[in-house]
């Protein structure tokens, strides 16, 4: 590898999920319901119906365009790109072109890659409509409409990344924005995203400013993980090294590659010859609208708080450590709960340790997503009061968190029947204090004389007697009024 | 004597007095649809269930009408005369049919179009030839050609159209009737078929202007389903109608006009033009200042290949939803491709497929510039010199077509080239979305013809009454085909 570099730019579909309607008619975004019952004449293409273009869409897309450093048209347009397929009923597709101006333009990004800061270069970032979806069977197919006029951003780069690990991690970055900026759940498990990837090798020797010494573009359609995305990447920097290496390199013609994911291979579909004309024209029934300035400043104004803003703040105002400041803020429903959870008047770092460590870590192990949970912060915020102010143990809590999340139980509930409730009362603990100590007559006098350490083996007996359930600091605090009274 | 060649003023007094009731208008209309039919085959769908409502304040309450083909019907049969909709009965209802139901007119047919609209001689439905009730052996002109035949020919007061390129205008000329297209906006396209959609109008037939003011004022106003809609809340037409011609200023274009453009015309043309010029001569006398003005040979004869460009390329994408797949007789074949061919293949006329054929072809990346590209740029010329007209203009009046009705057997004859611009004018008037209406000025060998007046955006009021007031001087308001009136 060290002979070549690789060139990889990417286009990445993120749909917008976080709109009430479809990107062009008035049906729900909601394409996970029920097949077919999202959907208004529009979304089938029924004769005369016409597309009306949803505002908060076009909002969304622009805050998007702006996180992403990209300019903003002063005129917003939409295009037709006209081709024939089963899940396009209209026989085209409203997107944007190039030419005049998409959603955005140019633009830049900084993210992280190992530790690493670098720098993203933007092309372009548009805002279209989502086909249908279609599922292949053997003998039949079935289309589901629910999907048709979803609105749709594609992002596109410069070819500015150069292994996969910088891919991937951009598109984690990405991810991240659009949760956080409100844009979309960007989920892949759900086909939120889907990825093209463009890969090209050049000699490393080579002057990289020149697109001549680029290297044949390979386009690789529908990667839809990013766990695929990287090895689509590996594969293919391989399969285009060894053709460097046993000089067909140069033969290879600009061509369309799908990646297989059973096979994890790239395999071909068509050369640059057979590429498609879609024959763009700009959409008659949407009139080229003027985007004010006002209206731009208002949605600059509103871009909420991103990951790497919350991660700062919790670094440099909560005192967190980068480590957990990092694993908080990489899922924005995480970073959410810890807020609430701060809300609720726990402290950061005793928040921060529950999340990270207590409450991620019984996640994982049950594979459980923190968004289908029925522990709410609130019921997390006064298990973490209990075990603060001592009514139960910190060995308690957890045991309580893990059985509630498992079992899908208010906390108050599992305590309540496991029994292990701790006589928390200073009226029953006194009680039994006072038990204790008219059995174990000589103890003031020793406590009394010095041997302080007496208090320890008296706790323990209160222990015994309420067989663990004696909150303990009550107990010592009792004990010690006691003696020393 | 009935009561549907009357004016909608008219029938509505008699409907308020109790001469008539809405059920007898009903009855009247459906016995003449079916006279008609025999006739000049002009409807696709004789709604005979179709009952009268309660007559109201609205003018159009309990009044029979018809509707052009391409408009969605909720629960009635739509087929744009096209075989490849040949069974569809839509679910929903157009706007502007919505807004007529909602005032109590009562639709009694579906008329009969030139299929999708594309074409303008009434010969391509796929139900026939509509032929002219004037003389059922010449054409209709198109796309309206089943609503101009029925409005000429007294079945009721008005139908409505759609206008692409001339689809109202010119049939309703060669009809000897009002043919009205407001400004592009004025009226939601919601639920009507599309063909070219930064041209198609949609508007009205009727046998006076103010009756077409009032058929518009009915089916005009912004609509949340259509983003090129606009409010005109502020304009009622009807209210509007005044007979005030002094001082109003026209003008028209000579390269167009003037005989001497056509050294090969025939004695149609000759006729057609003197007639117009009677009609100038008549603005004059009635106090309007009309100027002669020059434009561009070239851009006027760019024109109607202006046109054809941007219709086929837009008509190719708005028709690539029928592929008989969701809708429509489903093709046969092992595939989905297979499939949409063979339904296209069958469903559409060879005229459609040529126009999808140049569509495809000036889309194309090779030839997007040279032809695409280059049509909306002589396209943008046309509208500015039209825009520029009306600086000084109220309006721009111009006779239409090149003479009377064509017969039927004769429209392959070979036409002279020189009339193309004259023929196709109109077309310009959806180019720039203005306000143009044509009114019957005469005859031409015993057939109506008609003279338009088009005016800038927005304009309608005064479009309407220069024509309002020529009307009134001229002997040919609410004529029918066959009547006493003739010619």
């Amino acid at each position: 590898m060290d002979k070549y570099k690789a060139l990889i730019g990417l286009e990445m579909h993120c749909e917008i999920s976080e709109t009430n309607t479809k990107v062009f008619s008035a049906s729900a975004n909601s394409y996970t319901d029920l097949a077919n019952s999202n959907i208004s004449p529009l979304d089938m293409a029924f004769p005369g119906t016409l597309p009306v273009v949803n505002k908060e869409a076009v909002k969304k897309s622009l805050m998007a365009s702006m996180i992403l450093g990209c300019g903003q048209p002063e005129y917003m347009y939409f295009e037709r790109k006209n081709y024939y397929y089963p899940d396009l009923p209209k026989g085209f597709q409203i997107t944007q072109e190039t030419k005049p101006a998409p959603v955005g333009i140019y633009g830049k990004l900084e993210y992280e890659c190992n530790g690493e800061t670098k720098v993203a270069l933007i092309n372009n970032l548009h805002l279209e409509e989502d086909s249908a979806a279609t599922t292949h069977y053997d003998n039949y197919s079935t289309i589901n409409y629910n999907r048709s006029g979803v609105p749709l951003l594609e992002l596109v780069t410069e070819p500015c990344f150069h292994s996969s690990d910088e891919a991937v991690s951009f598109l984690e970055t990405m991810r991240s924005i659009y949760q956080y900026a409100g844009i979309s759940e960007a989920d892949s498990k759900k086909g939120q995203v889907r990825c093209d990837v463009n890969v090209s090798l050049m000699d490393v020797d080579k002057d990289d400013s020149d697109p001549n010494n680029w290297g044949t573009k390979i386009e690789i359609k529908n990667v839809n993980s990013f766990s695929a995305v990287r090895d689509a990447i590996n594969y293919e920097i391989n399969r285009q090294m060894e053709a460097k290496e046993n000089g067909t390199y140069d033969e290879m013609e600009q061509q369309t590659r799908r990646w297989d994911e059973e096979s994890g291979t790239t395999i071909y579909m068509r050369s640059k010859a057979d590429a498609i004309d879609y024959k763009y024209f700009v959409e008659p029934n949407i009139p080229k609208f003027k985007l004010s300035s006002e209206w731009l400043e208002e949605i600059r104004a509103s871009i909420p708080e991103l990951a790497h803003q919350r991660k700062d703040k919790y670094m440099n105002q909560l005192g967190l450590s980068e480590f957990d400041s990092k694993i908080l803020v990489k899922e924005k429903s995480v970073s959410d709960y810890f807020e609430c959870i701060l809300d609720n008047g726990i402290d950061a770092k005793t928040a921060a340790n529950w999340v990270t460590s207590i409450l991620l870590g019984n996640l994982n192990k049950l594979e459980k997503d923190i968004k289908d949970i029925s522990l709410t912060p609130k019921m997390l915020s006064d298990l973490i009061h209990k075990v603060t102010k001592g009514e139960i143990s910190i060995k308690q809590g957890k045991e309580v968190l893990l059985k509630s999340l498992e079992e899908n139980l208010d906390p108050n509930k599992v305590i309540e029947e496991l029994g292990i409730k701790q006589i928390g009362s200073a009226e029953e603990i006194q009680a039994i204090v006072l038990e204790v100590l008219s059995e174990n007559p000589d103890a003031k006098e020793k406590y009394n004389s010095g041997r302080t350490n007496i208090i320890d083996f008296l706790v323990g007996q209160v222990m015994k007697k309420t067989r663990g359930k004696a909150n303990p600091s009550i107990t010592y605090d009792t004990l010690k009024k006691e003696l020393e009274g | 004597m009935g009561y549907m060649n009357k004016s909608i003023k008219e029938i509505h007094e008699d409907l308020i007095n109790g001469k008539v009731t809405s059920d007898e208008l009903v009855k009247e209309a459906l016995e003449k649809s079916h006279e008609l039919q025999e006739k000049c085959n002009a409807f696709v769908t004789i709604l005979d269930d179709a009952e009268g409502v309660e007559v109201t304040d609205n003018l159009l309450s309990g009044i029979p009408y018809g509707v052009k083909d391409n408009y969605s019907t909720k629960g009635i049969l739509t087929t744009g005369s096209s075989n490849t909709l040949k069974d569809y009965v839509p679910f929903f209802s157009a706007t502007a049919i919505e807004k007529l139901d909602k005032v109590g007119a009562v639709k009694v047919n579906k008329t009969a179009m030139d299929e999708f609209g594309m074409g303008g001689t009434g010969t391509t439905a796929h139900t026939g030839i509509q032929k002219n009730p004037w003389d059922t052996t010449r054409i209709c002109a198109g796309s309206s050609s089943g609503s101009a035949a029925a409005v000429a020919a007294g079945v009721y007061p008005y139908a409505l159209g759609t206008d692409t390129g001339d689809s109202i205008r010119k049939p309703a000329a060669y009809c000897g009737i009002v043919g009205y297209k407001p400004t592009y906006g004025m009226i939601s396209r919601y639920g009507v078929f599309p063909f070219a959609s930064s041209l198609d109008h949609l508007g009205v037939l009727t046998r006076s202007v103010e009756d077409a003011a009032i058929v518009v004022d009915n089916m005009k106003g912004i609509d949340p389903k259509d983003m090129t809609s606009w409010d005109s809340k502020g304009i009622n037409l009807y209210e509007s109608l005044e007979n005030n011609p002094k001082g109003k200023k026209v003008c028209y274009v000579k390269e167009l006009c003037d005989i001497s453009n056509y050294p090969n015309a025939d004695e149609e043309l000759k006729l057609h033009l003197e007639n117009f010029h009677k009609s100038v001569d008549l603005c004059r006398s009635l106090g309007m200042e009309v100027e002669e003005v020059s434009v561009d040979r070239d851009l006027l004869n760019a024109s109607y290949s202006v046109y054809v460009v941007i219709h086929s390329a837009e008509a190719s994408s708005n028709m690539s939803n029928l592929t008989g797949i969701i809708f429509g007789p489903r093709g046969e074949g092992d595939n989905y491709i297979k499939m949409m061919k063979d339904h296209r293949t069958k469903g559409f006329s060879p005229l459609i497929k040529r126009r999808f054929i140049i569509g495809s072809y000036v889309l194309q990346k090779e030839n997007k510039e040279r032809y695409f590209n280059n049509a909306q740029r002589a396209r943008r010329l046309l509208v500015d010199t039209w825009k520029e007209l009306f600086k000084k203009y109220d309006a721009v009046i111009s006779p239409v077509g090149i003479g009377p009705a064509k017969k039927i057997d004769e429209l392959n004859k070979k036409y002279d080239t020189n009339t193309v611009a004259l023929d196709e004018q109109l077309q310009i008037g959806n180019f720039g979305g203005f306000p143009s209406i044509t009114i019957p000025n005469g005859f031409v060998n015993n057939l109506p013809v008609g003279i338009n007046i088009t005016g800038n955006c927005y304009d309608d009021i005064n479009v309407l009454n220069i024509a309002y007031s020529l009307e009134i001087n001229m002997n040919y308001k609410g004529q029918i085909a066959g009547g006493d009136n003739n010619g």
